[in-house]
């Protein structure tokens, strides 16, 4: 499409079933009246040097960047060691999330450990409990899979109602790396699981610990022992030099500095499985292993910190959507609050159990919209209404909030976070 | 592979070519018992890895006092929000649940366990078996279970249950949720009308930018062509050298380095405009200060008796206390290990002078 374009209701309907805008211009669009200097005149950048190559040996993002940052909300917890802060969703593309900028979930604070003072132990119910070393586990052989990272309290704070303004804070207790590892069912044919063998528990070497057990089935499974993630080791914040990745299951689980695994007839049943990552009914009662997270999606842009700054004409609405139970199939778009639903693209690779991002582009009438996004996932399962899950799961709800978002577009382009029945 | 390349490898090398490991690969050594013993000190709801000892209520009082009543309370009802340990009971199904251990937990060997590998926070493992019994034994008395002459011990441990034991049930989302989510959704006209309900900004708690709009929004891009700077984020504003007297004398890298190391410290201690004493005193002028000197902060005995020494928090004085709390002032309430490296001393020391008092 290279028309310039006349506005129309045929020409809207085309955009709006899902086609790529391309290179056309909105209508109005402005036209130069002056040159523009950027263009006319020589710039520094265009005549003098840039930096050598011997600048920068490791490099972090360009300072117009700056604004691409972890942030935490500091009423949430007593203390920052024992916190959490949010991956800026909202700012970024595609499906990778650096690791600079990926969410942090510390119960004792980032640890620094080196891979010459790594050990890991395989004990319990196995026939010879082992010891590794780094280099030990760099022997093995490895596979490279990307997988979603999401907090079981991811949205938490929503329960209740509308509260924070951003899908940074919102959704963004989540990140998607490539890791690659050890299965950790090598590690653990290596040490022999006895029969009576069913679980495994996996602990931190931070003072947390923070122990999770798992189903043997599970550690069988498709749980790495991971070293690598997007190409280069973790960062201290994401457990260097090792730690578990389990796909699908609640980011809890993914053990840090992991130190230990033990092999159980029964579930640990500590802390982080009992008094947290538990999730209270209306009636009192409690669900115990609600590892997988449902199938989820969310609008990053527009979004409360990505409003809509250039008025009518072409939009690209973009998100994430993702499940724990496998693929995504699909993921409806709502401008209405739910009321019509158009389906959107689901732009690169789909994998399972990782992010998937889509797109939809429409031409933006410049009224204002109530956006919502809606996954579906391979199993058929189809991303509730918060209505629908607390109709439930009661109030009393803090984990596992996998609702749909509902973002209002003001006609200014101005977006808030906002519930809506 | 062909049949004369065949002859010319080993068995071994062959072995290495088949990525399916049936066989095991040799790696890692055999763990020896005293470090399974240093590791797994996982305990179980039927007792499994409780050691020899015990503890009673009394004791468990004074050890509870000493090393856990700075973020739970004398009486585990937690102080500003750290973690109630005690009462709730009967509220899992009020608005505002109170999740204790004796309203919410379901084992005791959960208590025991973490309280011996994970706590107190920022000492992790410096509780001994006879003090986590004794700790367990003073909760499960401020949670009215026991009585005050109660002795937990290996032997009796297992006898003990508690209260919400039976209130846990493995994951039902399987048919709770998912055959009720697994319908074909309704695609145009699925309401009559749709109204906003809740907006967050009513809140107001979202952090934000200089500016007043949330933390992080997108800088303008177009706004002012030519100059793309954007506005600096909140965490730059924070970074910024705090207002104090003696800002100019210091090392600006020093003091943001000490900044970073002060994050340990914040659980507890406050500084800059505003602070107050917290689990721990306020530092706002703590550099050259005399010791235990926070209007209105409870110190430790030792510490009192040092101020009364005259104690004076000089440089020198708090690399040393930082070195190694307890080993400079056996019985402060100030459980944290210490900062072990010399820089870090020095930079925090460096950033907490440039709180005027």
């Amino acid at each position: 499409m290279s028309e310039t374009g006349n506005k129309g209701t045929s020409r809207r309907a085309v955009l709006g079933a899902g086609l790529a805008a391309g290179g056309a211009l909105a209508a109005g669009a402005v036209r130069a009246q002056t040159p523009d200097p950027l263009i006319t005149e020589v710039q520094d950048w265009a005549s003098s040097f840039g930096d050598p190559v011997d600048a920068t040996p490791y490099g972090l993002p360009i300072r117009f960047e700056s604004h691409v940052v972890r942030r935490n909300v500091e009423w949430l917890t007593e203390s920052p060691v024992s916190s959490i802060n949010f991956t800026p969703i909202h700012a970024l593309e595609g499906t990778i999330t650096p690791q600079g900028c990926a969410f942090e979930r510390h119960h004792s604070g980032a640890i620094e450990l080196s891979k010459s003072d790594y050990r890991l132990m395989i004990d319990g119910l196995v026939d010879q409990p082992l010891v590794f070393t780094y280099e030990d586990l760099a022997r093995f052989p490895r596979t490279v899979m990307t997988a979603f990272c999401e907090c079981a309290a991811n949205g938490g704070m929503e329960w209740g109602g509308a509260q924070l303004e951003g899908c940074q804070f919102t959704q963004g207790m989540i990140h998607n790396m490539e890791y690659t590892g050890v299965p950790l069912r090598l590690l653990l044919e290596e040490a022999g699981v006895k029969p009576d063998g069913k679980w495994i528990y996996a602990e931190g070497a931070d003072a947390s610990s923070n122990g999770r057990s798992m189903p043997l089935e599970k550690a069988m499974d498709d749980v790495l022992v991971a070293f690598f993630a997007n190409g280069e080791a973790l960062r201290k914040e994401h457990g260097y030099p090792v730690r578990l990745v389990v796909p699908g299951f609640e980011g809890n689980m993914w053990v840090k500095w992991l130190r230990r695994i033990g092999v159980y007839d029964q579930a640990v049943e500590s802390r982080e499985e009992t008094s947290k990552y538990t999730d209270l009914m209306n009636d009192g009662t409690a669900r115990k292993w609600t590892w997988v997270m449902d199938a989820k999606s969310v609008i990053t842009s527009p979004s409360p910190q990505a409003p809509i700054r250039h008025g009518k004409g072409p939009l690209v609405i973009t998100g994430l959507a993702w499940s724990g139970h496998g693929k995504i199939d699909r993921v409806d778009v709502s401008v209405d609050g739910g009321r019509n639903w158009q389906t959107a693209r689901l732009s690169g690779d789909v994998k399972s159990k990782a992010l998937t991002r889509f797109h939809l582009d429409i031409d933006w009438d410049g009224s204002e919209m109530l956006l919502q996004s809606r996954a579906m996932d391979e199993t058929g399962y189809v991303q509730p209404t918060k209505d629908q899950l607390r109709a439930i799961r009661g109030l009393n709800n803090v984990y596992h909030n996998n609702a749909i978002q509902t973002w209002w577009v003001h006609a200014d382009g101005e977006v808030e976070n906002v519930e809506v029945a | 592979m062909s049949k004369s390349l065949n002859l010319l490898v080993t068995g071994a090398a062959l072995a290495l070519a088949t990525p399916a490991m049936a066989e095991k690969l040799g790696l890692g050594r055999p763990a020896l018992s005293e470090e399974i013993a240093a590791w797994d000190v996982a305990v179980l709801p039927d007792g499994t890895g409780l050691p020899e000892g015990s503890g009673d209520v009394f004791t468990g009082d004074e050890v509870f006092a000493e090393k856990c009543a700075s973020c739970h309370g004398d009486f585990a009802e937690g102080i500003d929000n750290w973690p109630v340990l005690a009462g709730g009971q009967g509220t899992l199904t009020n608005r505002r649940p109170v999740k204790t251990i004796g309203s919410y937990w379901p084992h005791l060997s959960t208590v025991w366990d973490y309280i011996h590998r994970s706590m107190p926070f920022g000492a992790a493992q410096t509780v001994t078996a006879d003090e986590a019994y004794a700790i367990t034994a003073f909760l499960l008395y401020s949670n009215g279970l026991v009585e005050d002459d109660f002795v937990l011990s290996k032997e009796n441990f297992t006898d003990i249950h508690l209260e919400n034991e039976g209130g846990f049930r493995p994951d039902d989302r399987a048919e709770a949720e998912y055959p009720r989510f697994r319908a074909e959704p309704c695609m145009t006209d699925c309401a009559a009308e749709v109204k906003v309900t809740k907006r967050a900004i009513d809140l107001k708690v979202t952090p934000t930018d200089p500016d007043g709009k949330p933390a992080g929004t997108l800088p303008v891009i177009l706004a002012a062509a030519g100059d793309a700077a954007p506005a600096a984020p909140a965490g730059e504003t924070a970074a910024a050298a705090p207002a104090g007297a003696e800002t100019a004398a210091a090392d600006p890298a020093l003091v943001e380095a000490g900044e970073t190391v002060f994050k340990k410290c914040k659980a507890c201690h406050k500084v800059g405009e505003g602070a107050r004493n917290g689990t721990g005193p306020m530092l706002n002028g703590i550099v050259g200060r005399a010791a235990g000197a926070s209007d209105g902060f409870k110190y430790s005995g030792p510490m009192v008796a040092a101020a009364e020494g005259g104690l004076v928090w000089t440089p020198e004085a708090l690399a040393g206390f930082l070195a190694n709390p307890k080993g400079y002032m056996k019985g402060t309430k100030m459980s944290f290990a210490g900062l072990k490296k010399a820089e870090e001393i020095d930079a925090v020391i460096a950033y907490l002078g440039t709180f005027a008092e």
